[in-house]
């Protein structure tokens, strides 16, 4: 299959934000996640989990509430004291409006869904209306000083005597008048709403307990703790055939090793995340009817999307942080080996620029041209375009002034692979493509998106050759369009599982989708319909284990002098797909990780099969071909990420 | 100490109207609710503690209660017998006893028994019993007249011993009193004859009994004042003959002689008993509570308005009539600590209704004794729960009636043909069915002992205790300790006082017939054989076990224990049990128990055994501590919590005993002294975590790879 000199990249020193809030919505089961830079991601649990959609965060805009309401719209509150409502067709903010109240720090929403309550600093609770377009302020309720309805003292107690203050974190409200505290203190609590009174107290945690799920069927809740312990409590019958019932601490999970700070309760799964940036969805095997790989434990740490790009030709990668970008050369080798060397270098990476965004907003997506010679990245109000210019070792950087006034903001960049265009899709739909002059730039065209449709594109591909452009929604199948004519030429039809990556071969203009239920379509642009081989592996099916991985596949490449194999990863393995090979089915050895050193070739080329794969490299970030033996992988080592993260709460690990 | 508090009244309503005083006060299905039975027309259910009726149902005009009203704890309905022959079932709801369930028996009715857990039963003025449910199946069914003609049914008792129903009744003829024990489990009736000991003749005027495994103790109150005790065996040698036994002097005028009516006793516990009567000639009448063993009086009580002579005892209370009112007084018999400290608080209470865990019992389904096999379910809508009767698939219906007649060698090897067979969904259920019929051929012929066919039995894996109930206290009967670790190794449900049983047994049990045993030593043929060679040089390293405790804060105990450096280090080195003793007492630590349910048992261990169990315990922690990961060596061994949570049992329950022998002081401070270097390892350790962090951080940092390198991938 071949040998590859890989530069293994472990400098990308990508942190992810911790989790401060998560909702799921049950009509679409979907999960949104915020994160302390104030990201709002979405998942779609019906879709493998997969990261769909993305609203970039705001330094000043610290989520602190996140809801569903009416159906599938999605609002978030903040310290800034503003309720927004996302858009989820065009992936941007809807609008913002002031509650007048300081910062916000909880939101509820009414039980049908047409009301909106958040809770503010100066200590109102502002009623909001849900209207079609807006929300409309309704009613203010102020702090009641003195006529106060019901007060429920809580036992400041922790472990004996404390003076600390006890804080309760979350309360849960259920249609049988019971109220559930989670506080400070470590403890879960039970009130009668009518009476006032402490009905039950569980003591579950040393440390704070933060944040409180109720399932719709209010049978069940999870609470988070800040020891990284996620508890399970039931309503179970007190014995086996009387209808009296009683709540009780089921399940402990520990998959985190921070502070819980948002927990939600899907009808099949507890869904956690928190400082620790780990989201944890830990499906509930009495609930899960069919026991496949679907009900296994999910953590999703990195995001679903490329943080990276990569300038062949210089050998350079642009790495995207949440407010700057990082440029660095890669190192060089003289010497060769054998299988699983470390050769010595003879002259190692170098940080070439490091480029912070202006302005409050986090960058949106970036791209480095394949020259190297271009950056350019954007947040949600401004794109920004850089020239670079390379003087033996000296670089410098010039901005690109005076940018037209609809390219404001771009979900996805993309540089042809002579560098001379460069390809955007902006939020509402459209897509710009603009000639790239030295020092200035042009504006070509603009596809428009479908008329009706508002679905902004989220992924890109170029064919090598500049002729066809390949653009991805959400859900709405694969465009291709061709440059040359500038005309739409045909639309892959679409498929139930969203696109995950894309990326056009060299010569044969075929198309590659992967999407996010591990499939993998090949399908050739000149004919419009899906290749051969395609069709193959779609009759005979992939092999289990392929279908069985976690992580979404981030990026697909080609080999310039192989045209039969694709290159692709995910973020615990990269693969090539020998076309030529027969394809493996399900009793086929699939992943072959020792060398056949002492097998005979007969044996080898009997068990050989079209997908080579490597686990060595994990978790992996991204990976690519410089050149046909050259391979550039980034990884990010989990423990690299722990060593950045505030230190957890300490457990004594002997004795008592 | 025995005391008797203050009393209350319980009715303000005058009772006793009949000439012989109240019929009866029984338990009902509610803690703290009574029924009592006026002897006129009149059943009355009292809550104790509130003092006053919860209800009243009377027969009509012309009729009379005869029998004192029962609760059937099966299904929660009051049963009550008037003009003889006719019962009555009723419930709560019920307002009129006119109209409720009626059954016309044809004979006369002198007793119904209910206790907990089985069914009521009828005891016929001639002698002959039934199960309620066959009774009402038929209740025009022909009685058999089981005593002789001029015979009277002076008093009965119904006991569960083993969860087997045991009724017994005592009859006099001419002056001469027999005793008759009818078992259910096996249908045997045995009669005795009571006879007078040294005393004169004199009529018994009063009789108690209680039970204990093997014995019933019963205990009369004679015209002479003088209390006298029989002892009944209850599994008899030979029930067909009529046997004797001989009443003994117990207590010696503990009320006036001659006393004609006013005189009645009744037992508490197993050393104290209650007696109503005036204790001199002249005196009032009084109650009083009266030590059996040290044959003191421990309290009494005037009742100054009289009595009727009836006394009934039931949880903590007494009831008697006082005047024309039904008095409770209730009585408690405080643990005092010198009780406590020898042991002696044991708890005469049956197996069969203590609060061990329930599991089905298949036993009941079997259906035992006299016909409830073939009761057909009445049809009547009162009898709301019925008994469900599983119909159980006729396991190998061969191999069944070979186990009823064949040899023991016979029924091996139809075994072995049964177990070879393909095994069926039900097969843990056939299994049971043919232990409980082995068990069930043994009682009948107690020589019968299918040993090698029950062990085979065990071996299936398929057992639990709940499948075959008996098996166990066979097996303790027997004590045979090889079927007891059988059964400690599979069964997962073993209730705690079998468990303590166990252990009694093979604490007890002496060294010589245990070197007979075939034992399973799997569980310590690691550690004790290597503990006779190693013997002295090991105790330095059992003592610093990573840390030195020298001249620290154990000084004391070290002192105490350094008088005596030999005793020490034998008790320490060397395993205090023969390794037989030692397999046996693992299967006990490998038992699942509840604290709550063990405990009370653990009392009941003699001292001396304590301390034998604790050294093995020590002995094993010690072994424990040898090596780095706290295990032992071999197949299967005790684990380190196992041992420790033993070791805390033992010692909740018999600190005091424990404290007060001498040898087993020293063993308690050489625990406290481990105890205490242990956790100086773990403070030690925590503080020293930070430094092990580091190292484990530089270790990793070693495997770490550079933030960049150039590497050489082949793909195959």
């Amino acid at each position: 299959m071949g040998e590859f000199k890989v530069h293994r990249v472990r400098f990308f020193n990508y942190v992810p934000s911790g989790i401060r809030c998560v909702a799921y919505n049950n009509q679409s089961n979907r999960l949104a996640v915020s994160r302390t830079d104030g990201t709002v991601e979405i998942y779609n649990l019906s879709a493998n989990y997969f990261q769909e959609k993305f609203f970039p965060g705001h330094e000043s805009r610290a989520t602190e509430a996140l809801c569903w309401a009416k159906g599938q719209r999605l609002f978030s509150a903040g310290l800034n004291g503003e309720i927004i409502e996302y858009d989820l067709q065009a992936l941007n903010i809807k609008y913002t409006m002031d509650a007048f109240g300081g910062p916000i720090w909880s939101m509820a929403v009414s039980p049908h869904g047409s009301q909106l309550l958040v809770g503010c600093e100066d200590g109102s609770v502002k009623l909001f209306q849900i209207t079609p377009d807006k929300i409309q302020f309704e009613r203010n309720f102020d702090r009641q000083k003195r006529s106060t309805v019901q007060k429920m003292l809580v036992d400041r107690q922790y472990m004996g005597v404390s003076k600390r203050k006890c804080i309760i974190w979350g309360v849960a409200f259920l249609s049988d008048g019971t109220v559930i505290s989670v506080d400070s203190a470590g403890k879960v609590q039970f009130w009668d709403s009518a009476t006032g009174t402490l009905v039950k107290n569980h003591l579950i945690a040393n440390a704070d307990v933060q944040s409180i799920a109720v399932s719709d069927q209010e049978d069940s809740f999870v609470v988070g703790t800040a020891e990284g312990t996620v508890f399970h409590f039931q309503l179970v019958s007190v014995t086996s055939n009387s209808s009296e019932k009683q709540w009780v601490r089921t399940k402990p999970f520990q998959h985190h090793t921070h502070d819980v700070r948002a927990v939600a309760h899907s009808p099949t799964a507890l869904i956690s995340g928190g400082t620790d940036t780990h989201l944890v969805i830990r499906p509930l095997m009495e609930k899960v009817e069919v026991k496949n790989y679907d009900a296994a434990l999910r953590k999703i740490t990195f995001p679903h999307r490329r943080l990276i790009s990569c300038s062949k030709k210089r050998q350079l990668l642009l790495f995207q942080f949440t407010h700057h970008l990082e440029l660095w050369r890669l190192g060089s080798t003289v010497a060769t080996g054998k299988n699983g060397d470390t050769l010595p270098l003879s002259k190692n990476a170098d940080h070439l620029l490091h480029l912070k965004t202006k302005g409050p907003e986090n960058i949106i997506c970036s791209c480095i041209s394949p020259c190297g010679s271009w950056i350019a990245y954007s947040t949600t109000s401004r794109f920004f375009l850089y020239r670079l210019n390379y003087e033996h070792d000296n670089i410098s950087l010039q901005r690109v002034s005076k940018m037209p006034a609809f390219l404001r903001s771009a979900l996805q960049i993309l540089f042809s692979e002579d560098s001379a265009k460069l390809f955007v899709a902006s939020n509402q739909g459209s897509l710009h493509i603009i000639r790239l002059l030295e020092g200035s730039f042009k504006h070509l065209h603009t596809f428009q998106p479908q008329s009706g449709t508002v679905e902004s594109m989220c992924l890109l591909a170029v064919s090598p050759d500049g002729n066809w452009l390949a653009a991805s929604g959400t859900s709405a199948g694969v465009h291709v369009y061709n440059i040359k004519s500038l005309k739409l030429h045909c639309t892959v039809p679409s498929y139930n599982f969203p696109v995950t990556a894309l990326a056009i071969a060299p010569n044969t203009n075929n198309l590659v989708i992967a999407h996010s239920d591990q499939q993998v379509f090949e399908y050739s642009i000149p004919d419009k319909q899906y290749t051969e081989w395609s069709r193959t592996i779609q009759k005979q099916g992939f092999h289990y284990l392929w279908l069985q991985r976690d992580t979404p596949i981030t990026h697909i490449s080609f080999h310039p002098k192989r045209p039969m194999h694709i290159l692709l990863h995910d973020a615990y393995m990269f693969c090539i797909i020998d076309k030529s090979l027969p394809l493996p089915n399900d009793k086929t050895l699939f992943y072959n990780p020792l060398p056949p050193t002492n097998e005979s070739d007969v044996i080898r080329r009997r068990t050989a099969h079209a997908f080579k794969i490597s686990k060595i490299y994990k978790p992996l970030l991204f990976m690519d071909l410089l050149d046909e033996r050259t391979l550039v992988a980034v990884e990010r080592p989990l423990d690299d990420i722990i060593a950045q993260l505030p230190p957890p709460i300490k457990k004594k690990k002997f004795g008592t | 100490m025995a005391a008797l508090e203050e009393g209350f009244t319980l009715s303000a309503v005058p009772l006793g109207a009949g000439p012989h005083g109240l019929l009866g006060v029984e338990q009902s299905d509610r803690p703290d609710q009574f029924l009592v039975t006026d002897g006129g027309r009149t059943v009355i259910l009292y809550k104790v503690s509130d003092q006053k009726p919860l209800g009243s149902w009377s027969v009509k005009q012309g009729q009379v209660i005869t029998c004192p009203a029962v609760c059937n704890f099966q299904t929660g309905e009051y049963i009550v017998v008037h003009d003889n022959k006719v019962l009555r079932i009723w419930s709560n709801e019920d307002v009129n006893l006119d109209k409720v369930f009626k059954a016309t028996l044809s004979a006369e009715v002198y007793r119904i028994h209910s206790i907990q857990g089985t069914e009521p039963l009828v005891l016929f003025k001639e002698g002959a019993v039934r199960g309620l449910e066959a009774l009402l199946a038929e209740p025009q069914q022909k009685i058999e007249t089981v005593i002789s003609d001029e015979e009277v049914i002076k008093w009965t008792k119904f006991f569960m011993v083993f969860r087997h129903p045991v009724l017994i009744f005592i009859t006099e003829k001419h002056g001469n009193y027999f005793a008759y024990v009818q078992m259910f489990n096996s249908c045997t009736l045995s009669k005795y004859t009571l006879l007078p000991g040294h005393e004169e003749k004199s009529v018994i005027q009063s009789f108690t009994a209680s039970v204990d495994r093997k014995v019933i103790s019963l205990m009369s109150l004679s015209s002479d004042g003088c209390i006298y005790k029989s002892l009944i065996p209850i599994h008899p040698n030979d029930p067909e003959k009529n046997q004797r036994v001989v009443r003994s002097l117990l207590l010696k005028t503990v009320v006036s002689g001659n006393v004609r009516n006013g005189v009645a006793l009744t037992v508490l516990d197993q050393d104290h008993i209650a007696v109503l009567g005036p204790p001199l000639p002249a005196s009032k009448e009084c109650v009083s509570i009266w030590n059996t063993k040290f044959q003191t009086l421990q309290t009494s009580k005037e009742l100054p308005q009289g009595t009727s002579g009836q006394l009934w005892y039931y949880g903590e209370n007494l009831f008697m009539l006082h005047g024309k009112f039904l008095t409770v007084i209730p009585y408690k018999c405080e643990v005092s600590s010198l009780a406590g400290a020898l042991g002696k608080l044991k708890h005469s209470q049956d197996p069969g209704t203590q609060t061990v865990p329930h599991f089905v019992n298949w036993e009941t389904s079997q259906g035992y004794g006299f016909g409830s096999q073939n009761s057909e379910q009445s049809k009547r809508i009162l009898r709301r729960r019925k008994i469900e009767v599983s119909v159980q698939p006729p396991p190998s219906k061969q191999l069944l009636s070979t186990i009823k007649k064949d040899s023991e060698k016979r029924i091996v090897e139809e075994l072995c043909k049964f177990l070879a067979s393909k095994q069926t969904p039900d097969f843990h259920t056939i299994i049971g069915d043919i232990v409980l019929e082995l068990l069930g051929r043994h009682k009948v012929e107690p020589s019968f002992y299918p040993r090698n066919a029950l062990m085979q039995l065990i071996r299936t894996h398929v057992l639990s205790y709940s499948l075959c109930p008996g098996l166990m206290e066979v097996a303790l009967e027997k004590t045979d300790v090889q079927m007891l670790q059988l059964c400690l190794q599979q069964f997962p449900d073993i209730p705690e006082s079998i468990t303590c049983a166990c252990l009694k047994i093979f604490l007890s049990i002496s060294d010589d017939s245990l070197q007979e045993a075939e034992i399973n030593m799997e569980s310590v043929s690691d550690y004790i054989d290597s503990v006779q060679e190693e013997k002295m040089e090991e105790q330095t390293e059992i003592l610093h076990n990573g840390f030195n405790p020298e001249e620290e804060n154990c000084d004391n105990c070290d002192r105490e224990l350094n008088k005596k450096p030999q005793d020490t280090a034998e008790e320490t080195t060397s395993c205090p049990v023969i390794p037989k003793r030692a397999a046996l007492l693992n299967a006990i630590l490998h038992s699942a128990y509840s604290e709550m349910f063990l405990l009370p048992h653990l009392k009941d261990i003699p001292a001396q055994h304590v301390t034998l169990f604790l050294q093995y315990l020590y002995f094993l922690y010690l072994k424990c501590s040898e090596n780095a990961t706290m295990t032992l060596p071999g197949l299967h061994p005790p684990t380190l919590n196992q041992i420790m949570d033993w070791i805390c049992l033992l010692l909740d329950a018999n600190f005091t005993v424990v404290v007060m022998i001498p040898e087993a002081k020293r063993l308690l401070l050489s625990l406290y002294k481990f105890v205490k270097s242990q956790i100086c390892i773990c403070s030690e350790l925590n503080k020293i975590e930070v430094s092990f962090r580091e190292l484990q951080k530089l270790n990793q940092e070693k495997n770490n790879r550079e933030l960049y390198s150039i590497e050489v991938l082949e793909l195959f």
